[in-house]
């Protein structure tokens, strides 16, 4: 028992005084958090002036405004519609986190949800009255931009890493490079704003697309630049001998591609590009430059209530726990594809 | 010209300031086994390496199986799947089965299915003595029936040509004979082959003729026999002197 004790404790006085210091700093802070959310704090259905009285967490502020923050300015009535599309998201999520689903069946399914996620949200047509784009908000939006981003991004990026390392086709390479280095030159809310206030100046009047579609293509060009990056490493990494093998099999330029090099360079750049996917989840809630109300503005907005003052960190952690959800979702499912 | 399967003439190639082949000429058979031998750094990996234009040559011809080699990618496509080439590292495919990596090339050929490919890949696979490890992967495999795998795999395009590019170098001691061994027996079959090798039994065995490199260029060629026994330059007696202490 003593001896079990041992092999798990510390090895030296040093590292056991940092163990002692920071379990102590952990229980201090944790019971500290308990003692806020749990013990002072308020129950579901508690008035913000009660709950203004002390200082313990008020969770009323959830059961208020948890629509709000879900979906935004969606007409109350019809909210069921994002909600579903949140289901709809989570399930497309589900079904692509195993490599064996991994078939151009899945491609197809992908294409079929969005275009459901569209005529649901945007709807027009008899049972469901037309929401404009400007009423859309929260989740679905948050999900939709990060979602659509990362699926178009990623073939982006894998053409614009093979056209990068393009040798024989300097013109291409060219292009490449100055994709890159302009994206990554710049930051993001710097190009959200070019796209949606600068953008519609330069086009001809009378044509102009829709704001979130122009949000999203931002969104694609950008996360396209840094997953070419990450690929562009995968690629270098891969012994020269892979790629004279191929050549010397008789392989095509795309046949090598497809079948030998991306193969074996996309699988060693998973983390990084998961790294990026997670990054970009997040990123998506700078859209509120330019007036799109995601997740996290939406949660914001809410908090503007004067009924409803003093009750941020009640929505922040709320907030966080949705993001976090998603991210721990994403990193399970690439320690997943790693291991196969 | 009937009967030549490999055509080089004067041919050059350099890198940057060194030049590793100084003015080539060198016709090979049909059938004709051709041993390439020579100190590390005397062009004969950039020789072979050429015959599948691996390596661009700078200068020269080279005409393999009739075909002349230029930057008309299509035609060095149609020459490549008849030119088999087995390198000193296996450069076998680690994320396919040693089965995916020779059915790789029969799988392209118009109107061969999955099942005759895989058919065509085994009876290479047991050609060279290894079809019980079909479904591994390669880094469960011995080096030498990795290299194995690979001859397997040239094979499987069923190519009039083979090149082999120092093909035991990388190999332990013990598994160099295993390697050897499928090498003579294709050599039986009357295929074609030029082969970079220090492996003089090998050599005086199987080739019909043997080339001696040195600086880039062909300093000697013959029977091996003839080359062995009496030799003509000093540089090759030195050569001959030193893989002998070596081996």
């Amino acid at each position: 028992m003593i001896a079990a004790l041992r092999r798990l404790g510390p090895r030296n006085w040093w590292s056991g005084l940092a163990t002692i210091v920071l379990v102590l700093a952990l229980w201090q802070a944790g019971a500290a958090l308990f003692d806020w959310a749990v013990i002072r704090g308020h129950g579901w259905d508690t008035g913000p002036k009660q709950c203004q009285l002390d200082g313990g967490a008020c969770w009323a502020v959830l059961t208020e405004k948890y629509r709000f923050i879900l979906f935004g300015r969606y007409p109350y009535e019809q909210q069921w519609r994002p909600a579903v599309v949140i289901g709809i998201f989570v399930a497309l999520f589900g079904a692509s986190a195993s490599r064996y689903s991994w078939r151009p069946a899945l491609a197809g399914l992908w294409v079929a949800a969005l275009a459901l996620v569209l005529v649901l949200m945007r709807g027009g047509f008899a049972p469901l009255p037309l929401v404009p784009q400007d009423q859309w908000g929260g989740l679905p939006i948050t999900l939709l931009l990060s979602s659509v981003g990362c699926v178009l991004a990623f073939p982006l990026a894998v053409l614009v890493a093979l056209g990068r390392r393009a040798r024989t086709l300097p013109a291409i390479r060219l292009l490449c490079v100055i994709y890159i280095e302009v994206i990554r030159g710049v930051p993001l809310v710097a190009l959200l704003f070019m796209a949606s206030v600068m953008l519609p100046l330069f086009l001809p009047a009378g044509m102009n697309f829709d704001k979130l579609v122009r949000v999203q293509v931002v969104i694609i060009l950008f996360a396209a630049a840094y997953l070419a990056e990450a690929v562009r490493g995968g690629l270098q990494a891969l012994p020269q001998g892979q790629f004279e093998a191929a050549e010397a099999l008789g392989l095509s330029y795309w046949q090598t591609q497809r079948r030998i090099i991306l193969p074996q360079a996309l699988r060693l750049v998973i983390p990084s590009l998961v790294n990026i996917f997670t990054g970009l989840f997040k990123d998506t809630s700078l859209v509120l430059i330019v007036g799109i109300l995601d997740f996290l503005t939406a949660g914001k907005v809410a908090l503007a209530d004067p009924a409803w003052q003093g009750f941020g960190n009640e929505v922040y952690l709320a907030l966080g726990a949705v993001y976090l959800g998603f991210s721990l979702f994403l990193s399970a499912s690439s320690r997943r594809l790693e291991a196969t | 010209m009937t009967g030549a399967a490999i055509v080089m003439e004067h041919v050059r190639k350099s890198y940057g300031a060194h030049v590793a082949l100084r003015d080539i000429s060198l016709q090979v058979a049909s059938g004709e086994r051709v041993v390439v031998c020579g100190p590390s750094g005397s062009g004969k990996s950039t020789l072979i390496r050429c015959l599948n234009r691996l390596e661009r040559h700078d200068s020269g011809q080279i005409t393999v199986d009739g075909v002349e080699l230029t930057d008309d990618i299509a035609a060095l496509r149609t020459v490549r799947r008849h030119v088999g080439m087995v390198f000193q590292n296996f450069n076998l495919f680690p994320h396919l089965t040693v089965l995916q990596n020779c059915t790789l090339t029969p799988m392209r050929v118009p109107g061969i299915g999955a099942a005759e490919a895989e058919a065509l890949a085994m009876s290479f696979l047991e050609r060279v003595r290894i079809p019980e490890q079909a479904h591994k992967y390669p880094a469960q495999l011995s080096g030498g029936q990795q290299q194995r795998v690979a001859i397997a795999r040239a094979l499987a395009m069923q190519p009039r040509i083979m090149l082999f590019d120092e093909p035991t170098s990388a190999l332990d001691p013990e598994m160099i004979q295993e390697v050897l061994d499928c090498m003579i027996e294709l050599a039986q079959t009357g295929m074609t082959m030029v082969v970079v090798t220090h492996e003089m039994g090998f050599a005086r065995r199987v080739a019909d003729r043997m080339i001696f490199m040195d600086d880039g260029q062909i300093l000697e060629q013959g029977i091996p026999a003839s080359l062995f026994d009496d030799p003509q330059t000093q540089r090759l007696r030195d050569f001959l002197g030193r893989i002998v202490h070596a081996g």
